[in-house]
């Protein structure tokens, strides 16, 4: 353990909240990002607020181009360079959007880790995984490359890839698809963070691979107390891991809450719609259910509620003008509709 | 990797045993009679004919090419019909002057091309990047002799810094070798630079939206680090390729530059064999121009397989 003195002494030097508070880990306030596009500016994320805490998991989910990563990369300083982004985001006890790009770059990597989509293309193909895997760690903690490559082989043992020293030296393509997502896992954790980003981490692999690859997460979360955020569209990765979900549709959270509340009393018309579409096994042979019509285009989102043009219930015509502001309807749950729990 | 090697040389081997052949066919559908161009005025039909099989030109062509083989593998090029000469020496006096002026310019490409392509793929979009897209335009469109010919205007003519032609070898005075170099060199360079700018904008600009910069980014690494060890590693891969092609045309020699400049390499070495029907001195020339392109491409084999991890070397 030769690098430990080197890593703790990294951890004083930073203030850390983990497991002795309750104040949020990231909090983002009202953030919007709009992004420059030759058609006009595209509003990906038009006003959202949520927070997590640690040890919790945090899930976000709605349709592909309904804002879920967006709104982690823009509170995270990993926004394009066309978009413009509002709001606020704190991480522990930083202002995030008020700090020059340099500071929030510290921040990233140390207090943040991030699990991208695809594994098979998230890793640099001509890079060494050990090294890639401890990079931030030197970086941020100054560790040598002596001490990073003992990181690398611990790290690459504790989200379970066989063998990790012989294999610490060995390059991406060297690994399966479930062995690279572990890699990637292994490299957001190397400086211990505070706030684990998972963005569809389970998309791009086989089904067997996504179970393990979620066991992972949370067993790894378990023993390190590190806040999760997990965007996807699986609801049943939702139900089995988040303590905290909100639906995100045309850029907006249309509802909002912990996980038990929202699963059992879906409230907004899309979240009954998306956990109605859910395959369900018993109904085997039957067709599935789908919600008819396309989500919003981001260059043209309607005034009012952009589920309006999809909406089952569609009860009023002031729906399509007006936007329906989030209104509490349990303990934490909140939805944005005019008529909450309404059926067709 | 020893056996990589040892087959792409033996492949190389085959390929310039083709080059032969087909040199030495092509020479026999030029037009034009060399022995008669060598007798001039002073022809005779004896003399002629004397020449003729003395030269073994009387012999049928399998018999011809046989022997021109034989005698290539002892290093043996045959004589100039021109001066009498051997070839193989003729050739290899000429290569210094070739191989200094196209290394030259390969270094004076690369030194503008990879600050200039990195910057315009990193900063797209910027004044650096119009800059270098009106270079490239440039470089690429206008012919090398025009600008050699503003070249000496400017620098020897009017400005008087530099010598408008002559060579002098580099292992005689590098002083005097580096002022005649700088405007052949500089004109080529030109050329390859607006090549090698181009395609280095473009691969980097690639890379830069590959996901794992993002990882790398994501991870907090400092911006020279991301640039430096995650995009121009990848980026650079498939450059060397480009920049191997530029070296090794350049060392087939640039004909119009070395004439322009009076640069006694192998361009003006083969233009002036053409010129007077020297067969011997062409097919030297030729044979030794397909061998350093061999030579560099192999060079460039092994390179990618020690750039690249996951090209495996069988």
């Amino acid at each position: 353990m030769s690098d430990r003195t080197e890593r703790s002494e990294g951890r004083e030097s930073v203030p850390s909240q983990r497991r002795t508070s309750d104040r949020p880990v990231l909090s983002v306030e009202d953030l919007t990002v709009t992004v420059g596009t030759r058609r006009g500016p595209a509003h990906a994320v038009a006003g959202v607020s949520w927070q997590v805490r640690a040890g919790e998991t945090f899930a976000l989910v709605g349709e592909s181009g309904s804002g879920k990563s967006m709104t982690l990369l823009a509170a995270t300083g990993l926004a394009p360079r066309a978009a413009t982004v509002t709001g606020r985001v704190r991480l522990l006890d930083s202002e995030l959007t008020a700090l020059p790009d340099d500071r929030r770059r510290r921040l990233r990597g140390r207090h943040v880790g991030f699990v991208f989509q695809d594994p098979m293309t998230s890793l640099n193909p001509v890079l060494p995984v050990g090294r890639q895997v401890t990079e931030a760690a030197e970086e941020h903690l100054g560790l040598s490359r002596r001490a990073a490559r003992d990181r690398a082989v611990e790290l690459l043992d504790l989200v379970g890839i066989p063998s990790a020293a012989r294999r610490v030296d060995a390059y991406p393509h060297q690994f399966s698809g479930g062995m690279r997502q572990r890699v990637v896992i292994a490299m957001a954790l190397a400086c211990e963070p505070d706030l684990l980003i998972a963005d569809e981490p389970t998309t791009a692999l086989d089904v067997t691979t996504q179970a393990q690859i979620v066991e992972l997460v949370a067993d790894l979360q378990q023993r390190l107390g590190t806040a999760v955020v997990w965007v996807t569209h699986d609801l049943g990765v939702v139900a089995g891991i988040a303590d905290t979900v909100a639906v995100m549709y045309g850029g907006r959270i249309v509802e909002q809450g912990p996980v038990d509340a929202v699963f059992d009393t879906p409230t907004h018309p899309y979240t009954r719609a998306l956990l109605a579409a859910r395959p369900d096994p018993s109904r085997r042979g039957e067709d599935l259910v789908a919600i008819p019509g396309a989500p919003p285009s981001p260059l043209d989102l309607p005034p009012g509620c952009a589920f309006w043009p999809r909406c089952p219930v569609r009860a009023d015509p002031r729906c399509a003008h007006e936007l329906p502001p989030l209104t509490p309807v349990g303990d934490g749950h909140t939805v944005r509709t005019f008529y909450p729990g309404e059926t067709p | 990797m020893a056996r990589f090697v040892l087959r792409r040389v033996l492949q190389s081997a085959v390929v310039l045993l083709g080059v032969t052949l087909v040199v030495f066919l092509l020479l026999q559908l030029v037009p034009g009679d060399p022995v008669r161009v060598a007798l001039g005025t002073r022809f005779d039909p004896q003399t002629y004919e004397a020449l003729r099989a003395r030269a073994g030109l009387d012999q049928p062509l399998p018999v011809q090419y046989a022997s021109y083989l034989g005698h290539a593998l002892t290093g043996d090029l045959g004589v100039s019909f021109r001066t009498g000469q051997p070839v193989s020496r003729i050739v290899l006096e000429r290569l210094p002057a070739t191989l200094s002026l196209a290394v030259t310019a390969v270094v004076f490409a690369l030194l503008v091309a990879f600050p200039l392509g990195i910057v315009a793929a990193v900063r797209s979009g910027s004044a650096v990047d119009h800059a270098a897209r009106v270079f490239s335009q440039f470089g690429v469109s206008v012919p090398d002799f025009w600008m050699g010919i503003m070249g000496i205007l400017l620098f020897a003519g009017v400005l008087g810094w530099l010598p408008p032609s002559g060579y002098v070898a580099l292992t005689d005075d590098p002083g005097r070798w580096a002022t005649h170099v700088a405007l052949p060199a500089v004109t080529v360079g030109l050329v390859t630079a607006s090549i090698l700018t181009r395609f280095i904008r473009s691969s980097v600009l690639e890379v830069l939206s590959a996901d794992y910069v993002r990882t790398a980014e994501a991870k907090g690494l400092r911006n020279r680090v991301v640039i430096l060890r995650h995009v121009l590693r990848n980026a650079l891969i498939p450059v060397v390729t480009v920049v191997a092609v530029q070296l090794a045309s350049l060392l087939g020699g640039v004909i119009v530059i070395e004439v322009l400049f009076a640069w006694p390499g192998i361009g003006r070495l083969t233009f002036d064999a053409v010129q007077a029907r020297d067969y011997p001195v062409l097919q030297g020339a030729v044979l030794l121009v397909a061998a350093l392109f061999l030579l560099v491409n192999l060079l460039v084999d092994i390179l990618y397989a020690r750039l690249d991890p996951r090209i495996t070397v069988r």
